[in-house]
């Protein structure tokens, strides 16, 4: 029920997406079969709104998992390195083959985040007190070496400019034939999905995992397969995009609960429409200029989750 | 039937549990006593398999746990430890429903839901079966827990101090619960307990440990014995008889 109504907003908003930007295009264009018009949607238009979708849904499942892992609301792929990891990975490759295509490219991040990921996780098992603040700290320094070390290098080969271009989440720049790599979310999403329960079980700890039957350590490494495929292709595509995969698996959490065999499709669809919300908006304010997504998504983002925990508190 | 056999365990110079044998009887419940720090919790995980051990063999039905699969095993034995933080935000319901998870992992069946209420019941869980269990109290909490733990209905049941945080009232129904669940349907409690009025009344064979070593192991009334507890815990303890039944004094 409550999917159904997220889902009717998802398409609203999908819809309004394909008509707002720079170009004028109306519905009746469409109706009209203006060529022109038609083309510019299909080769711009619906490349932007199918990858906000599917950035959307992937950042925040993508933060839902990582949370469930390391059995904290606060870790996500901003605040344990996550994405300065894709980066590292995108510089490596720029460094080294220069000439290879978007796969090597791909594969690349996906290695360096997946590693990073690992790494990650392993220090927080070894710390003894897992306090909710402590970890996403030694999240945050664990990303803030990573990036450090990638500006070094990139100081030292002087594409400081080019790196931090990347990284900026920008979605204007979308085109068909150029961002194709963002469809690999979709099985990741998907496997998350079908593991819905076992994440839940994962969340509860490796003593009631063990107790539950569950292979612990399997579901781990599937948890961090999907997240480095999810992320890296994302961030591929457009870039990174902050606070997404902590902003909404907890608000989803705080109203609907944990149960992600019930929530994750909420967390899902949510994702999707707080993206596209913070596109659009961006795309309005200053129109025909446009703000960029990572600094929507922070604005209104902080704000909701600021409301909310003050709502909570009463 | 559970077997230990020369189970080791140590951690640097510290031997925590020193060859350490035992049968446990199918159908009883069996209370693990002992001073705090004897072993009796790192036992416990040995047995289920949450810690490993540095030497010897646990069987399960003549099987030795490492030889099955994650998911047989916890069809057959559960365990609940000491201290227990879930931090998701689930109803106490949905929590008994994983315990379902060995048997129906994604989808519950009309008996499993029929599992799930036979334990919200026994643990006198109905009025808050839908309270988020973030938001119970501690003892209301541990009730949950083991509700979990009686919705996986496995052949043998290990828990370690489960009337923690319990009232009076609860901790007496949580003991006749476990007795139901001997008596009625054969399934094999070990249990650990501080409270040696509860291990007294309320089990069949008691194991007691000091200092990673099984010291005594019998029947209840063969425990329960001036001399025995004074070796256990080191304490005078007055056993006076009430009601035909056997009360322990250790306020002295
Ligand atoms: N992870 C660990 N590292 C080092 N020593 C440990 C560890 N876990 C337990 N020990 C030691 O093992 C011994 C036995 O611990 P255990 O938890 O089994 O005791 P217990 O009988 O359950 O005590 P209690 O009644 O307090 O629960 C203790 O001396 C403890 O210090
Ligand atoms: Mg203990």
């Amino acid at each position: 029920m409550r999917a159904l109504v997220l889902t009717i907003i998802l398409l609203f908003l999908a819809f309004v997406s394909l008509f707002v930007g720079a170009a004028d295009i109306t519905f009746a264009d469409i109706i009209n079969w203006d060529i022109e018009k038609i083309e510019l949607i299909s080769i711009s238009r619906i490349p932007r709104t199918a990858a906000l979708v599917l950035a959307g849904v992937g950042m925040s499942v993508s933060g839902v998992i990582m949370q469930q892992m390391t059995q904290n609301k606060f870790v996500s792929p901003t605040t344990a390195g996550t994405l300065d990891a894709a980066k590292m990975g995108l510089l490596i490759f720029i460094i080294f083959t220069p000439t290879a295509g978007t796969t090597v490219k791909m594969i690349s991040a996906f290695v360096f985040t997946f590693l990073a990921s690992i790494l990650f996780l392993t220090i927080v098992r070894k710390i003894k007190h897992r306090n909710v603040i402590f970890v996403p700290l030694v999240g945050l320094m664990f990303g803030g070496i990573i990036g450090s070390v990638s500006t070094f290098f990139a100081v030292q080969l002087n594409i400081v400019q080019d790196t931090n271009a990347w990284m900026m989440g920008d979605f204007s720049s979308i085109l068909q034939g150029r961002y194709e790599l963002i469809y690999l979310t979709l099985p990741a999403i998907f496997i998350t999905y079908l593991y819905a329960n076992k994440f839940t079980v994962i969340g509860m700890g490796e003593d009631f995992s063990k107790n539950l039957g569950l292979n612990y350590n399997a579901i781990i490494n599937i948890g961090l397969f999907c997240v480095s495929l999810t992320v890296s292709s994302v961030v591929i595509t457009a870039g990174s995009i902050p606070f997404l995969g902590l902003i909404v698996p907890n608000v989803v959490s705080m109203i609907f609960g944990d149960n992600l065999k019930k929530t994750l499709p909420l967390v899902a669809l949510s994702g999707a429409i707080f993206l596209l919300i913070c596109d659009i908006a961006g795309r309005v304010v200053i129109y025909p200029y446009e703000i960029p997504i990572g600094v929507t998504v922070s604005i209104i983002g902080s704000i909701i989750f600021l409301l909310l925990l003050l709502w909570k508190k009463r | 039937m559970i077997e230990v056999k020369d189970i080791t365990k140590q951690y640097g110079d510290n031997v925590v549990l020193d060859n350490v044998g035992m049968q446990f009887h199918k159908g009883k419940v069996t209370s693990l006593i002992g001073s705090n720090g004897a072993g009796k919790s790192t036992l416990l995980s040995i047995i289920s398999r949450l810690l490993s051990q540095d030497g010897g063999i646990v069987m399960v039905d003549e099987k030795n746990v490492t030889e099955y699969k994650n998911k047989m095993l916890a069809q057959r034995l559960s365990i609940l430890k000491q201290s227990n933080h879930i931090r998701l935000k689930l109803t106490v319901r949905e929590l008994v429903s994983f315990g379902r998870f060995p048997y129906s992992q994604d989808k519950l069946t009309e008996s499993d839901y029929n599992m799930v209420d036979r334990a919200i019941q026994f643990m006198d869980l109905k009025d808050i079966e839908n309270s988020y269990i973030d938001e119970l109290s501690g003892g209301q909490k541990q009730r949950a827990y083991m509700a979990m733990v009686v919705a996986q209905d496995t052949e043998y049941v290990l828990l370690d101090e489960p009337l923690n945080n319990l009232d009076m009232k609860h901790s007496v129904q949580t003991m006749k619960t476990l007795r139901r669940l001997a008596d009625e349907w054969g399934k094999t409690i070990i249990i650990v307990l501080h409270d040696i009025n509860f291990a007294s009344h309320y089990s069949d064979y008691i194991v007691a440990l000091k200092d990673g070593k099984i010291v005594y192991h019998d029947e209840t009334e063969n425990i329960i014995n001036e001399n025995v507890l004074k070796d256990v815990f080191g304490l005078k303890i007055t056993i006076c008889e009430i009601d035909k039944k056997r009360i322990c004094n250790y306020f002295n």
